[in-house]
């Protein structure tokens, strides 16, 4: 609530606009997730064949339609606070996608959710030390390190980048793009690795030479966010 | 892909609805949440035994719900673990008061599931134990990996713990005699063809015609390597070797011999299988006191077998042996 005018990218020469994010944001961040889930499903799905039981395409699609109802029933837009509606869409992912994938992902939401308590409205500086909580949450569910080739690999630097970004002052934009980038390097550097979690780590060195699925479905929601969270900000 | 199924989306739904049209009298099935209970659950003063996991792997473990097994089983997903809210909804259903033991097999989903389920059961006051089942000794590392898959011995702890809260024995026990089943149980399986997951509709592995994969998962998941196609004598071999030196089973142990389909293997070959494995734990000096032959846990319509050994003692002899009225597995009653 603090956000007025800290933002210094491109189109903020218009004057004072509040580089926020609010209700409205994470209602269009889940809609642009559920459509990039929905369009890479079988993507998703091909690499999980390679080196999982060829789901997750399928699980995370699953689990965002049902996130998209949940979100056209309780009327998203509606007052509130953020964190309550980040719990809902967690809740929603833990029991309708199953597989690892659905603790980890609805960890991810509900910890954010937590982190950004009653606020209708969250900051950069907000937004970044939620998504960093989140991780951390599934980072605990799963127990995974860095290169263990998961998820991990790409949410720990999208947050950390998140995080520097806030503090040195870029606009919400920017940070968020900065963000979705790592977590492009970071799912793009799972491919050599020999994977130490989950189904992947049964073929040992077989695994390396893949993409780890996880840590691409999780660039998807960085990416969702790069692109639909500052769509909202427009002037 | 050719399957006797509707939409692909709906195949555990519709499998779900001919279950309970199929064993209403025996089974409750609950849809949303997916569970499936004994008709007369919950049994006060019994211990209640409640599992699950992916579809696809039938009769497990919806075909061991009944007196003498489990009380209730989760199936989620085809090959994707039940969600929190089902597991926790099925405890719910089959406390009877005496507490809850849940029989996990070690997958990284399933673990994570459960363990969410059994904080949430808690958190409401049921007392709840929890087992993870992982003999699969086609992982030769467990230290970098997720550890050891829950398989075959699965279905064997399901069976002598049901077995043992019939006989109204407290959970810390029921629960140490499941970890007694798993530290004594060792599995491996191969497969000739692949699985072919409905939703996805082509086949998970891709195995050439005159390729076998060796220590294969139940999910279709690769295993310890690919190998040329071989005689069931030279198949049955390596199998039994690497349980056998695993554990390792001894000269004069007894042992349940477990010879399992995969779902696309006829039993005629688990027979021919069966026979090998008797020929050669017995020029190892191991005797089979029970054993059990058929297609009990499945991965889908995967061709193969897997083998899993369980040193026996009295005691798990006698639950062995105790009856049991499922729809999966059914004597003595």
């Amino acid at each position: 609530m603090t956000a007025a005018d800290q933002g210094t990218g491109p189109g903020d020469g218009s004057g004072a606009r509040r580089e926020a994010i609010t209700r409205g944001d994470v209602v269009a961040w889940m809609r642009a997730f559920a459509a990039a889930v929905a369009r890479d499903r079988d993507h998703l799905t091909e690499l999980d064949a390679a080196i999982g039981d060829a789901d997750h395409g399928i699980n995370m699609e699953r689990g965002m339609q049902a996130v998209l109802g949940r979100l056209d029933a309780l009327d998203a837009l509606a007052g509130g606070g953020v964190g309550e509606l980040l719990k809902t869409v967690g809740m929603t992912l833990v029991s309708s996608v199953g597989g690892a994938a659905g603790p980890l992902y609805g960890t991810l939401l509900l910890q954010m959710g937590s982190a950004a308590g009653q606020a209708s409205e969250l900051t950069l500086a907000d937004w970044a030390s939620a998504l960093a909580a989140g991780v951390s949450g599934a980072q605990a569910r799963g127990k995974a390190e860095l290169a263990d080739k998961t998820m991990i690999d790409a949410l720990v630097p999208a947050a950390e980048a998140l995080q520097a970004g806030a503090a040195s002052g870029l606009s919400l934009a920017e940070a968020l793009r900065q963000s979705a980038a790592a977590a492009q390097r970071g799912m793009e550097a799972t491919v050599p690795l020999v994977a130490r979690k989950g189904r992947a780590s049964y073929l040992g060195e077989r695994s390396a030479g893949h993409q780890d699925p996880g840590a691409t479905s999780s660039w998807l929601l960085l990416h969702a966010a790069a692109t639909a969270l500052p769509a909202g900000l427009a002037p | 892909m050719k399957k006797l199924i509707n939409r692909p989306q709906d195949v555990v739904q519709d499998a779900l609805a001919g279950v309970a049209a199929a064993h209403g009298d025996r089974l409750k099935v609950h849809t949303a949440p997916d569970y499936i209970v004994r008709a007369d659950a919950p049994l006060r003063g019994k211990v209640a035994i409640v599992s699950g996991g992916g579809s696809g792997h039938e009769p497990l473990h919806g075909g061991f719900v009944g007196r003498g097994m489990l009380d209730a089983a989760c199936p989620g997903q085809i090959f994707t673990s039940p969600t929190p809210d089902q597991v926790l909804a099925a405890t719910r259903a089959v406390d009877g008061g005496a507490g809850v033991l849940l029989i996990v097999k070690n997958y990284t989903g399933d673990v994570m599931n459960f363990e969410m389920a059994a904080d949430l059961a808690r958190d409401e006051g049921i007392v709840v134990e929890s087992v993870v089942i992982d003999d699969d000794v086609a992982l030769q590392d467990g230290r970098h990996t997720a550890g050891r898959r829950g398989v075959g011995a699965t279905v064997l702890a399901e069976k002598i713990c049901g077995a043992a809260a019939e006989r109204r024995r407290p959970l810390a026990e029921v629960a140490e005699l499941c970890r007694k089943v798993n530290a004594g149980a060792r599995s491996m399986g191969v497969a000739l063809t692949s699985c072919t997951v409905p939703m996805v509709g082509k086949p998970t592995l891709e195995l050439g015609p005159d390729e076998i994969e060796f220590g294969v998962g139940i999910h279709g998941e690769p295993g310890r390597e690919r190998r040329p196609a071989a005689s069931a004598h030279d198949i049955v071999a390596a199998l039994a070797t690497a349980i056998v030196d695993d554990l390792p089973f001894g000269r004069g142990d007894r042992v349940l011999a477990f010879v399992n389909g995969l779902g696309g293997t006829p039993l005629l070959e688990l027979y021919v299988v069966y026979n090998e494995l008797h020929t050669l734990l017995a020029s190892r000096g191991i005797v089979i006191a029970r054993n059990l032959v058929g297609s009990y846990m499945t991965a889908l319509d995967m061709a193969g077998c897997s083998i899993t050994l369980l040193r026996l003692d009295d005691e798990l002899a006698a639950l062995w042996d105790a009856p049991v009225v499922t729809t999966g597995l059914r004597w003595g009653a």
